[in-house]
């Protein structure tokens, strides 16, 4: 390894990744923000091409996973901590935007009232505080950040600080988002209880279920989960991933050289939380209702589920699991519901004990076999 | 009870003490003036009821080069422990130079004064290359902040590469550490230390697993550190000890036992007895 | 209309009560008019002797009739005179007199009212426990006639309260007095609410009365919280038996493998089947034995939770032997495994598991805490199950064994301890004791194909706070957040509690992050 030198950001942005890796994410974003909407609008609907509205919502929604399965890939993958929590970080950023979404609907609810429909129907005279300003689209997005980076903060200080680790953190976490999941059920809690947030018909002004507002939610969406991919990439090639990832293979090394393992494991839990925040806030819109069973500790243990499937330490692998996962989720539970859990059950026990590296690092293995055998078998084990 | 106390006795956060939210927020500066580098004074640990460290005193003077001998539980590792923060003593206390409370401070605090240690089984980072290992060893500002926009420079790259070349480890740089031989994983480690310039630095076992040759040149290595850096060697290795050449202390039980050098040490009627049986 | 009975009741009582039945009134039972049968019933109350009971009780059960001038009772193909009892001749067309509903419930009243002065103790007392809910002022005198004629102590006590109550509603503020101080004696919510009126400066005018009525109410609520809390404290005991249940074997597997099974909770599912399976069985082949299916189902929870237990160890988990996350997300898949097989075979829908007739009822302690016998069954059954564990743990060559791999694995298989083997052994002996917690949920709570989850993070709390492999300390930790939880459920609602409890342990680690039984010591990271 040669010394380098001082080099401007931008050429350090381009040589963060692969030219290969940069055309493939200029592909995915052409194919999200321009083929897609045509194909979805212009083309007509039986058409062989046409790309209808349930794909738009279904690909919409798994995008969302995707970025959640990155967030849960920076914090498990490369920071060794496996949270079982990280479903009640998405549901804080979908509740926050959900707030927006309600109050948008104005008068046009059951009620007619100013009020939420369930505020209504729980006899309330007026917002609880922590609503206010709720009908502020700006105040609301920077809720969706704020929200679980305060709480991921808070929490993660006090159990970073204690050193809580490996599967006591991850019982630990999954306590939390069960406790929380409780605490959103409660009609008294004020946020809908157990039906959570439903029946939107805004957002911004424009209608939520015109097929404009569905394919700029989309594009959005892509547009975000393009930049949580970069983001995550230009995090985990800086030092600050290498000690990171030195944390987790050896923590009390890094110690011993004088770094506090506390502060970086924080950072990357908020960030993390943060990431689940706006994928929740985006998610909320495409799907159309939140409510706490998203909180559920079976939704976060299935988060890691989809990074495990793809391949952690990697970045795209999460992105596949989540794809390939929820793809087959949809198939499933359409086709044969009562085998999915039974697919879903073996899909953990098959990954974890056959394929440690996911489906990313399958397809490597066999890449390199297949050039060994290319290059043939007079230089085995070589590159 | 003060909202001050209320902070630090339910939420561990002392007010009075900024270093628990940032260590390099406060500076503080070894002061060697009576030449003694590390004083421990009456340290006592104890594991359910077990002492494994019994009023231990001992004082380290700068620059010195000091083997600690002892039987298997006389307390050698858990000595490392307490002056590295890892563990608290119950009682007594440990200064770094004339000023520096050691048991008030946490591990990288610790280490960000100028106390390296290498584990009895060597800790490297398996997954990172040996350049890696030595960078991120590498005495600098270690906070979160500067991690995310740290790139290295020239002369950081240089001085890498002295490292590398000190242990040897010049053609394996790029190499994931975990794939290096037991003997090199050693060395590395000794190398992370260097790198992150501690005034003191304490080394458990260092040559364990190590061939003689290997054996010999740290302790070359090690003599020629001594003076500008001091340095604490747990060792069993007797022929190595004696290569070191300075003052032996021999502890058992969780105190010192004999202290002088190893000649002396090795003809004292009570170590014999401790090494021996009775 | 029972209280214009017990109106003429007591005019009654101040005439001398008559040493026989009185043909005449005995007549007038028959009368076409029904004020006239309304004063014959209640006069004949008042004899309060048995004939009267005997003739009031053939009128109710329509088998009194008349034949010209005589009054017969007609038993079968017997009759007798309705006055003395003595047989007759069975009369030729005997008439049935007009009972309609009025006369009907003046019957029931007068015989109920009667039932205090029966000869038979168990009638008596089941007529003072019934009178006790409406114990008007118009009874007093009956109690207190009933009193001087009782011996027994209990229901003489009961007795005394029934007049107390009665009397509140007496004219004379020292008797009201003197009952309010009785009813202070008592321990129970509906004498309480009697009372609470009486504080009332409206209700009662004379302070003095009023006063006692206050600090009467005080003492019962002060023995009414007691008796609730002991009762929470209770059934937190029953609650954190099933804890300890389902942790001891989460703690046992833990200590030797290192591995949290999140499956655990599935294995509590398969012993309440195998519950809900014997059952089944004995209502097919055995259904006069069906009170001795619980026994039976011990052993079969035991070892099918343990086949399945090594099943999973066999198959699963220990090829991840040292990847403790990635054991999580493999058990985590084994568990949803389980919960849909028990859909397939058991069906969606929660089954029926019904106590056996020796596990229902309770002991009352107190007028308001009730001790039911199938959670004092499964306290002692946890305590036992405790018990043979500790034999088994501390006595054995198997648990010297299983110690040793908790303590240190390499170390323990340099010294010739099969370790592999100790692995599947206490995992089936961790699974088996979870089949068996699942037998005692059975009996306390829904069996379905999702009870297990229900369960698997508190008793992940209790391996938290109780420590790493440390049995003891599972014990007190299942014990002590069982009844904590449930004592803060009665204070403040279920889910606060939940919340309260989720939060106190996270604050509780940060205080002792091993648990409370930490090892320490260097070798501890």
């Amino acid at each position: 390894m040669t010394p380098r030198a001082r080099t401007p950001y931008t050429i350090r942005l381009f040589s963060m990744m692969q030219r290969g890796h940069w055309i493939a994410l200029g592909a995915f974003l052409a194919a999200t923000l321009v083929v897609v909407p045509i194909l979805n609008l212009v083309v007509p609907e039986g058409s062989a091409f046409h790309v209808s509205a349930y794909a738009i919502t279904l690909v919409g929604k798994i995008m969302c996973y995707a970025m959640v399965a990155v967030a849960m890939d920076l914090i498990w993958g490369f920071g060794g901590i496996l949270s079982l929590g990280h479903g009640l970080f998405f549901a804080l950023g979908g509740y926050a935007f959900g707030m927006y979404l309600m109050r948008q609907i104005g008068r046009d609810g059951s009620y007619q009232s100013d009020l939420p429909d369930f505020m209504v129907f729980l006899d309330w005279k007026g917002l609880p505080w922590y609503w206010s300003g709720s009908d502020s689209f700006l105040w609301v997005s920077l809720l969706v950040v704020a929200v679980p980076a305060i709480v991921a903060f808070v929490f993660g200080y006090f159990a970073f600080r204690s050193r809580i680790k490996g599967v006591y953190f991850s019982i630990i976490t999954q306590a939390l988002t069960y406790a929380a999941m409780l605490l959103f059920f409660r009609n008294e809690t004020g946020f809908g209880g157990n039906n959570g947030f439903t029946d939107f018909k805004r957002i911004l002004g424009y209608s939520i279920t015109a097929p404009e507002t569905r394919l700029v939610l989309f594009g959005l969406t892509a547009l975000l989960l393009a930049a949580t991919l970069l983001f995550a990439r230009w995090l985990t090639t800086s030092k600050f991933g290498r000690v990171l990832t030195a944390i987790r293979d050896a923590e009390s090394r890094v110690m011993f050289i004088g770094y506090n393992p506390l502060w970086y494991k924080l950072t990357i839990w908020t960030i993390s939380a943060v990431l689940c925040g706006i994928a929740g806030a985006l998610y909320v819109p495409q799907v159309g209702i939140i409510n706490p069973s998203e909180m559920s500790p079976a939704n976060s243990i299935e988060i890691a589920i989809w990074v495990a499937v793809g391949g952690r330490g990697t970045l795209i692998g999460p992105v596949v699991g989540a794809f390939v996962v929820n793809l087959a989720k949809s198939w499933f539970t359409v086709s044969f519901p009562e085998y999915w859990l039974f697919f879903l059950g073996l899909l953990f026990i098959v990954v974890t004990l056959l394929l440690p590296q996911g489906l990313v690092g399958l397809w490597q293995a066999i890449r390199e076999k297949v050039q060994n055998t290319r290059a043939g078998h007079a230089t085995p084990g070589e590159k | 009870m003060g909202s001050r106390d209320v902070l630090r006795k339910i939420i561990g956060i002392d007010p009075d003490e900024p270093s628990k939210f940032g260590f390099a927020s406060k500076q503080r500066v070894l002061d060697i003036s009576h030449n003694v580098i590390l004083y421990l004074d009456d340290i006592t640990v104890s594991f359910d009821g077990f002492k494994a460290l019994n009023k231990l005193n001992l004082t380290i003077d700068a620059g010195e080069l000091r083997c600690i001998i002892g039987p298997n539980g006389a307390g050698k590792t858990t000595m490392m422990d307490v002056i590295t923060g890892k563990t608290r003593p119950d009682t007594g206390s440990a200064y770094f130079g004339q000023t520096i409370d050691l048991t008030r401070l946490t591990e990288p605090e610790i280490a960000h004064i100028g106390i390296g240690r290498k584990f009895q089984k060597p800790t490297i980072f398996d997954q990172h290359t040996a350049f890696e290992n030595l960078e991120l060893a590498m005495k600098t500002d270690k906070r979160v902040r500067r991690s995310l926009v740290a790139t290295l420079s020239g002369e950081d790259g240089d001085r890498i590469a002295e490292a590398l070349r000190l242990i040897r480890l010049d053609r394996e740089a790029d190499r994931p550490a975990g794939l290096l031989s037991h003997g090199q994983k050693q060395w590395l480690e000794i190398g992370m230390l260097l790198m992150q310039e501690p005034k003191l630095l304490l080394l458990d076992e260092p040559v364990a697993g190590m061939t003689d040759d290997e054996t010999m040149r740290t302790a070359e290595l090690f003599v020629s550190l001594a003076g500008t850096h001091s340095l604490v060697v747990v060792e069993h290795d007797m022929a190595f000890v004696e290569k070191l050449g300075g003052k032996v202390t021999v502890l058992h039980e969780g105190s010192v036992l004999a202290e002088g050098d190893l000649a002396t040490v090795q003809n004292d009627q009570r170590v014999i007895e401790v090494y021996l049986g009775r | 209309m029972i209280r214009h009975f017990l109106v003429s009741l007591i005019f009654a009582l101040a005439l001398p009560a008559q040493a026989a039945l009185d043909p005449q009134l005995v007549r007038q039972l028959t009368d076409e008019d029904s004020g006239t049968k309304v004063t014959a019933i209640r006069q004949m109350a008042l004899a309060a002797d048995p004939e009267a009971v005997r003739v009031l009780k053939a009128m109710a059960e329509d088998n009194l009739f008349v034949a010209g001038s005589q009054v017969v009772i007609i038993e079968g193909e017997q009759a007798f005179d309705a006055a003395t009892g003595k047989p007759v001749k069975m009369p030729a067309s005997p008439e049935s007199p007009t009972v309609n509903n009025r006369i009907r419930g003046e019957l029931a009243a007068a015989l109920a009212a009667l039932k205090l002065l029966d000869a038979d103790r168990a009638v008596r007392l089941q007529a003072v426990q019934a009178l006790q809910r409406k114990a008007e002022p118009e009874l007093a005198p009956l109690f207190e006639r009933a009193l001087k004629a009782e011996s027994d102590p209990q229901i003489k006590g009961l007795l005394a309260i029934a007049k107390a109550q009665a009397d509140l509603g007496n004219k004379d503020p020292a008797v009201r007095r003197a009952a309010v101080m009785v009813l202070g004696e008592t321990t129970s919510p509906a004498i309480r609410s009697l009372l609470l009126p009486l504080t009332e400066k409206a209700r009662e005018p004379n302070d003095r009365v009023r006063y006692a009525a206050i600090s009467a109410v005080k003492a019962i609520d002060g023995r009414l919280s007691i008796s609730e809390n002991l009762g929470r404290v209770f059934t937190g005991l029953s609650l954190g038996s099933i804890l300890l249940l389902a942790a001891l074997g989460l703690a046992i597997i833990y200590g030797v493998m290192g591995v949290i099974n999140m499956a655990h909770g599935e294995l509590l599912m398969v012993g309440a089947y195998s519950a809900y399976t014997m059952q089944s069985i004995f209502r097919t082949w055995l259904p006069d034995y069906i009170d001795w299916y619980l026994p039976a189902a011990i052993p079969l929870a035991f070892f099918a939770a343990a086949a399945v237990g090594v099943l999973m160890e066999r198959t699963v988990i220990r090829w991840l032997y040292g990847r403790t996350l990635e054991t999580l997300l493999a058990t985590w898949g084994l568990s949803l495994i389980l919960i849909q097989a028990a859909r397939v075979l058991f069906g969606a829908q929660n089954v029926e598991v019904s106590n056996p007739s020796w596990m229902s009822g309770g002991i009352e302690l107190l007028p308001n805490l009730i001790l039911p016998w199938n959670r004092i069954i499964i306290i002692g059954f946890a305590l036992f199950v405790l018990f043979l564990v500790w034999v088994l743990m501390n006595r054995t060559r198997l648990g010297m064994f299983v110690r040793a791999v908790t303590q240190n694995r390499s170390m323990a298989g340099c010294v010739g301890v099969p370790t592999s083997r100790i692995d599947t052994l206490a995992f089936a002996l961790g699974a088996g004791i979870a089949g068996l917690g699942g037998v005692a949920l059975s009996q306390i709570s829904n069996v379905g194909p999702d009870m297990g989850q229900g369960y698997i993070v508190d008793s992940f709390m209790v391996v938290v706070v109780g420590g790493v492999g440390q049995l003891a300390g599972a014990v007190w930790a299942a014990l002590g957040l069982g009844i904590f939880s449930k004592l803060l459920e009665g204070w403040a609602g279920a889910v606060i509690a939940k919340i309260t409890i989720l939060v106190c342990i996270i604050i509780f680690i940060q205080k002792r992050p091993q648990g409370i039984f930490a090892l320490k010591g260097r070798f501890v990271d």
